[in-house]
Parts: structure tokens; C-alpha cells; sequence
């Protein structure tokens, strides 16, 4: 019971759920945990199964890919009050990338098991988590579109 | 501001010297130049530009990314891209130039006094906007807070990389460096500089934008400061256009109702808002 309470009271604080209806906020609460990650510690891999999504309470995230024969490339940086994983929203319910603690991380995680199920029976809950993670996915596609650009690389290299 | 004056004749070339030429990054190159014996040095303000000329080749525009406190400390940092650049990227300590300047229309420095600052700029856009910095810094105590927003291309391309560690380790303002990718090895943030700024802490209502850097990076970094509650006309961009006279005449840098050269290439965002969007302008 204390433990919901807590993480009732993170979420509120988290500028992801910013002005989310009490009643909501603690169904969503009933999903969600703590977590502590370490420098360097693995939070998903690529091809997971994507039953959990993050919030950020404190800390760095690296978003990396994998290309076979290279080095593992970060691709981008989640910080305190930002979330990440979305694959959870929609089938096949897979990570597509890696997300590695780049420091001391602390972050609430979200089942989205639970949380799918319970979109399903509160249409009028699912509405409102779906309406906060649009936005975000529509900010990280624009950023991804932006990154291809290569808009420092040298005319020279065609960028 | 320095008591030296202006040159004299703008489409005469000056001979300068080069004191010192050095290597800022595989691209990337500063030029520390002095008057040659009979031309004068010249005062000139964060923001402005020269055209450095080498001799056969070409004159191309170049903003100057010294101290403006030290107008006899004339330094330029310019990147090979061209033509003319990559001919200028060969010289060496004792070559002569010529140099016409200064030209175009500064930061606004001085009426941003009692504001917050945020600079926000990527790649070589951080040539152009070092001059302010160092005066903001030079008169820390007139302003709010200073927030330098950096984007490079990968962590070894991140330009006067000392300096801004230097300024990151001040207590009294705050850098934040973005790159576009990185390996293991880089424990910083990744991603565009434009997501730099809702991390930012300012007084939207009170706070001056500057920003410089690849239009596209521009654009969203614009759309990024509205959003945050910066309006457009507290947010002051540096445009480039191909150059020629640098003095209004010849019209090869016009945008718009503007020419770069002499209306910028520091433009008051709301002033050019509308042109800003217009693709092939
Ligand atoms: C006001 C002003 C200030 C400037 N300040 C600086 C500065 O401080 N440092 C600096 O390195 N450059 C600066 N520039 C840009 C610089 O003037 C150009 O890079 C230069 O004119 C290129 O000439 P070039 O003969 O070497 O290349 P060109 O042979 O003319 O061009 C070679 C290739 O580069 C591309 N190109 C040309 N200009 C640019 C550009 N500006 N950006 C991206 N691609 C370009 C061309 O499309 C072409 O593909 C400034 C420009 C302006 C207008
Ligand atoms: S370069 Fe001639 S008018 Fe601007």
C-alpha cells in the first residue's frame, strides 16, 4: 500500500502525466514500479518484448542501435522527466533498439500488460495515455528526421 | 568598444598577415591575422563578418570569432567547403591576405542587459556567436542567466571543444553540448540540439534567444524556443546568402525585401518570419 502511494505521488510529479485526472493516475499507478539501474546496465535489448514502458525520474538513458560489424551507435539520450519505450503501444509488441543506464538511473516502469488490459475496459483511460504518447512519438520522429539530415556533414560528403 | 576605427574604403582589400594558423578540427581552421605594415586594425562588433580575399583564387565571407575586446587579436575560424576555402585552409604564418571589413549588423549585446541568454547554435555556427559569448561573459554581472546551447555532428567534431568544457566548469553558466551520434566512449547527451532547450531553465518572458547555425537547425530551434514561450521578437538568427560587395550594391545576397550583408546577417526573427519558411528564397 505505501508503495502505490509513492509511486502515485511520482507520477504525479512526472511532467508526463502533468494534469492527469486523480481517478486515471491511480489506475495507472496499479501498473506501475521502481527501478534503480546502474552505469552501463542493459534497461532492454533490441527484439525484447516490448511488456514494459519508462519514465525517467533521474538519470540517463541511451537509445542505441546495433549494426552487425560495428560498434553500437547511440542514437539518443532520454533524461529526468522525458519517457521512452513505445513499442509497447503497438503489435508485434517488440523493442526495435537498445536502452543502456548511462549513469546512476531511476526510473518508474509501467507494465504495459497491465496497462493494455486496462485500456481496453477504460476506453476513456486509454484516450488519455494514448493522447500523451502521441505527441512524444510525433517529437522523436521529427528529432530522428532532423538527425538523418546530417545537417553539419560537409557538402564535400554530399551532407 | 575599442577606440580604433573602421576601415575606410569597404571594397578596398586590406593586406593582413597571418600570425597563426591552426587546426580546430579535420575541417576546420582558425586564422589569427594582423595588419600588414601600412594598413590599420579596426574595431568591430560580436556578430560581424569580414571578406577575406586570397589573392587568385577568391574573397568569401567570414565572420570574425575573436574578442571583439581585442580588436588587434583578429581571428577568423572558417571551414573548408569550397573553393576558396580550402585554398585559405593551406595558409601558413607570414602569408598575406586581403581583408575587407567589418561588415553587417551585430548581435544585440548591449539591449539584452537584465535578460536571460540563450545561445543556441551547431557546427561552425559557434564561430560567429563566440564574440558575444565572450562579451556576455566580460560583463557576466549585467545579465540573467547564460545558457550556451551546443549541437556537433559526432563527439570529434565538436568546435573550440576546450574552451566550452572551460565555460561548462564556470558556476555561473550553464553549457550543454548535443551530438547527432556517438559511440560508448561519449557520456554526454545525444540527439538535436532543438530538444536541448525544453530541458533549459529560463524566464521565457525575460529572455533573449541567439542562435546560429544550419537553417534547418534553425528553423526547429525557433519552433522549439516558441513552444518554451520565447516570441519571435526576442530571438535574433545569423542568415547566410552567397556574397559579392558586402555593401548593399550588387544585390547577390538579397532575401527578400533584405540584403544579408548589409540589413544581417543578425535579423530580429519577426522581421523575417515570413521569408524564413519560403523554400528557394
Ligand atoms: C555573413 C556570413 C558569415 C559567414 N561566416 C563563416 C565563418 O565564420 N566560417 C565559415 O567557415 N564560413 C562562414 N560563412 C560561409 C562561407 O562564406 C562559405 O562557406 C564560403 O563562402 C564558401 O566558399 P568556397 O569558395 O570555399 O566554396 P564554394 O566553392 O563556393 O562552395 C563549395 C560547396 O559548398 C557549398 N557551400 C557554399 N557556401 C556554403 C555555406 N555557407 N554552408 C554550407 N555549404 C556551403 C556550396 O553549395 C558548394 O556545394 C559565412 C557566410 C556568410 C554569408
Ligand atoms: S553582397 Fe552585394 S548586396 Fe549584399
Amino acid at each position: 500500500m505505501v508503495k502505490i502511494k509513492g509511486l502515485d505521488r511520482m507520477l504525479r510529479e512526472h511532467p508526463f502525466f502533468e494534469g492527469m485526472g486523480a481517478d486515471v493516475q491511480g489506475i495507472v499507478a496499479g501498473c506501475a514500479s521502481n527501478a534503480r539501474y546502474e552505469a552501463d546496465q542493459i534497461i532492454h535489448h533490441e527484439g525484447d518484448k516490448a511488456d514494459r514502458f519508462y519514465l525517467v525520474r533521474s538519470g540517463v538513458v541511451s537509445i542505441e542501435m546495433h549494426v552487425p560489424g560495428r560498434k553500437p551507435v547511440i542514437m539518443d539520450t532520454v533524461h529526468d522527466g522525458e519517457v521512452f519505450g513505445w513499442s509497447w503501444i503497438t503489435p508485434p509488441y517488440r523493442n526495435s533498439y537498445d536502452a543502456r543506464a548511462v549513469q546512476l538511473t531511476r526510473l518508474v516502469v509501467l507494465d504495459a500488460k497491465c496497462l493494455r488490459k486496462k485500456m481496453k475496459k477504460d476506453c476513456a483511460m486509454g484516450y488519455e495515455l494514448l493522447r500523451r504518447f502521441i505527441p512524444v512519438m510525433a517529437h522523436r520522429l521529427t528529432s530522428s528526421r532532423l538527425q538523418m539530415l546530417d545537417v553539419y556533414g560537409s557538402p564535400k560528403r554530399g551532407g | 568598444m575599442s577606440p580604433l576605427p573602421a576601415l575606410n574604403d569597404p571594397m578596398l582589400p586590406r593586406p593582413f598577415r597571418i600570425e597563426r594558423a591552426w587546426r580546430e578540427l579535420s575541417d576546420t581552421f582558425s586564422l589569427y591575422l594582423v595588419p600588414q605594415k601600412g594598413a590599420k586594425g579596426f574595431a568591430y562588433r560580436p556578430g560581424q563578418f569580414n571578406m577575406l580575399y586570397q589573392f587568385g583564387v577568391g574573397e568569401v565571407p567570414i565572420s570574425i570569432s575573436g574578442d571583439a575586446a581585442e580588436p588587434l587579436k583578429l581571428v577568423h575560424t572558417i571551414r573548408a567547403v569550397g573553393t576558396v576555402t580550402d585554398a585559405m585552409a593551406g595558409l601558413k604564418r607570414g602569408d598575406v591576405i586581403g581583408l575587407r571589413g567589418p561588415f553587417g549588423t551585430p548581435w544585440p549585446v548591449e539591449k539584452m542587459a537584465g535578460q536571460d541568454v540563450v545561445i543556441i547554435t551547431g557546427g561552425i555556427g559557434l564561430a560567429p556567436l563566440r564574440p558575444a559569448i565572450y562579451h556576455l561573459l566580460a560583463n557576466r554581472e549585467k545579465y540573467g542567466k547564460i545558457i550556451i546551447l551546443y549541437g556537433a555532428r559526432t563527439p570529434n567534431d565538436i568546435l573550440y571543444r576546450r574552451e566550452l568544457e572551460k565555460w561548462r566548469g564556470r558556476f555561473d553558466i550553464s553549457v550543454e553540448v548535443s551530438v547527432d551520434r556517438a559511440g560508448h566512449d561519449w557520456a554526454g547527451n545525444v540527439g538535436v540540439v532543438p530538444n536541448l532547450i525544453s530541458r533549459a531553465v529560463f524566464d521565457p518572458l525575460h529572455t533573449t534567444a541567439l542562435i546560429c547555425g544550419p537553417e534547418i537547425m534553425m528553423h526547429y530551434s525557433v519552433k522549439a524556443l516558441n513552444t518554451a514561450g520565447i516570441r519571435d521578437k526576442r530571438i535574433f538568427v545569423s542568415m547566410e546568402r552567397n556574397m559579392k560587395c558586402a555593401t548593399g550594391f550588387c544585390g547577390h545576397c538579397q532575401y527578400g525585401p533584405h540584403f544579408v550583408c548589409k540589413d544581417g546577417p543578425v535579423f530580429r526573427f519577426d522581421k523575417i518570419r515570413k521569408i524564413f519558411s519560403v523554400r528557394e528564397i
